[in-house]
């Protein structure tokens, strides 16, 4: 225990640190609220918060998705299902594509999940409704116009089904090395 | 007879104005504090609910009153169901021989601005208050809720023991005014208010006061961190809002007592009698919330450390130097 101090000083310098700390919340009165008042004031989210969710295309226009069922199968509410389809170029794309956004909890592993970067979550989080049926999203509603955060990228320049180019046409690759001609 | 009935009518005029400006002031009183708090917090306070938030208190009178009113299973139903009436009705009940304005005198007859002018008041102030403990303590006992029954224990305690700094403060200024009855004590203070003569009372008056009142920094009867919310903690809607109420209403009465005591009442140069007693009371509440925007709460040992080590032995001190003082200027 430390000595005992003369208990007049010590209850003088009990007062002081009082009279400051009460000073300091009196100052407190004259300043400007730090508060932002919520729906007359959006504050600006980073674009990469997570709020709903949307489906991108890639540049040229075509819907990014595959529908290689990886987000359905990440996503640890199962809110996510869809049926995969085939075009005839061989393209795969989701005949449909459905979100329940009651049972989302938008912890943002699909958007990891995705090979393509087709599914994002942007930073809009106004989503309530009164009717729970209303936050089932069809792919109508998921799909945007844009590429979302990656808007340049385009999944099938890179690797795409060899039903549209033939080996070693896409962006980055490698022609096709002849085995035979490849031995030491 | 006629005279009579008139005076009768005066009473009851009086009684209903008097009881629905206090409960209008306790009602704003929660909005000022949440205002105010928020401003002490750089907030900026419910500002929703009409103008500037002026529609809050409507607006949280009728959500409690139309919350369901639930009581425990195996709660005491009886007490449990009157612990909050308690508390409102003794908090109301301490206003009605607060004097808060000079006589007036209408069509020759002189009707004074106090409910009624008990010749003990005082007593009756600090009996009352000391009623109002019961309501904490049974309403935390009849909960059957370990966190009510915690809170009703320390409320029971801390109201006990600053209930005797409350007395104690007050004997000096009895001994200066030389009568209990409230009006004489503000009549007594028409040169100077004993605020000058007694600043150390008025200091344990005030401190005892807000223990009395139950709020920070001595709010441990319902230390929301520690005990949800202590002794009210099972109730619900309109008895938990007789609860709120009566804490407000507590504290604009030991306000106008802190005024009627100390600050010399209604008196004040300039303005009207009314209006200074109504800033003087005021300014008191303003000073308790201000406290509860800057002081954190006590600890129980620091509380009753504080109370009986420190309040009770500098009041009997001042009692003792008052009597002296007093005895050889008179002599």
């Amino acid at each position: 225990m430390e000595p005992r101090r003369n208990f007049l000083a010590a209850a003088w310098e009990g007062l002081g640190e009082l009279v400051r700390g009460f000073a300091t919340t009196f100052i407190h009165l004259f300043r400007r609220p730090i508060t932002e008042a919520y729906p007359e004031y959006h504050r600006p989210l980073p674009e990469r918060s997570r709020a709903r969710i949307i489906l991108t295309r890639d540049p040229d226009g075509d819907e990014r998705c595959v529908a290689c069922y990886l987000c359905s199968g990440v996503c640890p509410v199962s809110c996510i299902s869809m049926q995969s389809s085939q075009r005839e170029d061989g393209r795969r794309f989701a005949s449909w594509f459905r979100i329940n956004f009651a049972r989302c909890i938008y912890c943002g592993l699909c958007e990891e999940a995705c090979p393509t970067l087709a599914i994002q979550l942007t930073p809009h989080f106004e989503t309530c409704q009164y009717d729970i049926l209303t936050l089932v999203a069809e792919k109508e509603d998921l799909l945007v116009d844009h590429g979302g955060k990656n808007r340049d990228y385009n999944f099938y320049r890179h690797a795409g089904v060899t039903a549209v180019g033939g080996k070693g046409e896409h962006l980055q690759e490698a022609k096709p090395v002849n085995r035979r001609s490849n031995l030491p | 007879m006629t005279a009579w009935i008139t005076g009768c009518l005066i009473l009851l005029l009086k009684l209903g104005i008097v009881l629905v400006g206090l409960l209008l002031l306790a009602a704003y009183l929660v909005l000022a504090e949440r205002k105010l708090l928020a401003r002490l917090q750089i907030r900026l306070g419910p500002n929703r609910a009409g103008p500037l938030g002026l529609m809050q208190p409507l607006a949280d009178a009728v959500k409690l009153l139309t919350k369901e009113d639930l009581a425990p299973a195996k709660a005491d139903r009886l007490i449990f169901l009157l612990a909050p009436a308690v508390v409102a009705a003794t908090a109301l009940l301490i206003f009605a021989v607060v004097p808060f304005g000079q006589d007036w005198v209408i069509g020759g007859r002189r009707i004074p601005l106090v409910v009624a002018d008990l010749n003990v008041g005082l007593l009756y102030a600090l009996a009352l208050s000391s009623i109002g403990v019961y309501g904490v303590a049974l309403g935390g006992w009849s909960s059957n809720s370990k966190y009510a029954l915690l809170g009703g224990i320390r409320g029971a305690a801390q109201m006990i023991s600053y209930e005797l700094s409350l007395g104690l403060a007050l004997v000096p200024v009895v001994m200066l005014a030389g009568s209990f009855s409230l009006v004489e004590i503000v009549a007594a203070q028409s040169r100077y208010p004993f605020l000058l003569v007694q600043p150390l009372s008025f200091l344990i008056f005030f401190v005892s006061a807000v223990a009395e009142t139950k709020r920070i920094p001595f709010d441990l009867p319902e230390a929301e961190n520690e005990l949800v919310a202590g002794y009210h903690t099972e109730y619900s809607g309109m008895r938990f809002g007789l609860f709120f109420l009566g804490e407000y209403v507590t504290m604009v009465v030991m306000g106008s007592l802190v005024a009627v005591f100390f600050l010399g009442g209604w008196r004040g140069p300039w303005l009207p009698p009314l209006v200074w007693f109504f800033l003087k009371v005021l300014g008191v509440v303003f000073f308790m919330i201000w406290m509860r925007g800057t002081l954190p709460r006590l600890r129980y040992d620091q509380l009753m450390h504080l109370g009986w080590k420190l309040l009770v032995p500098l009041a009997l001190l001042n009692i003792v130097v008052t009597g002296a003082v007093l005895l050889l200027l008179r002599a």
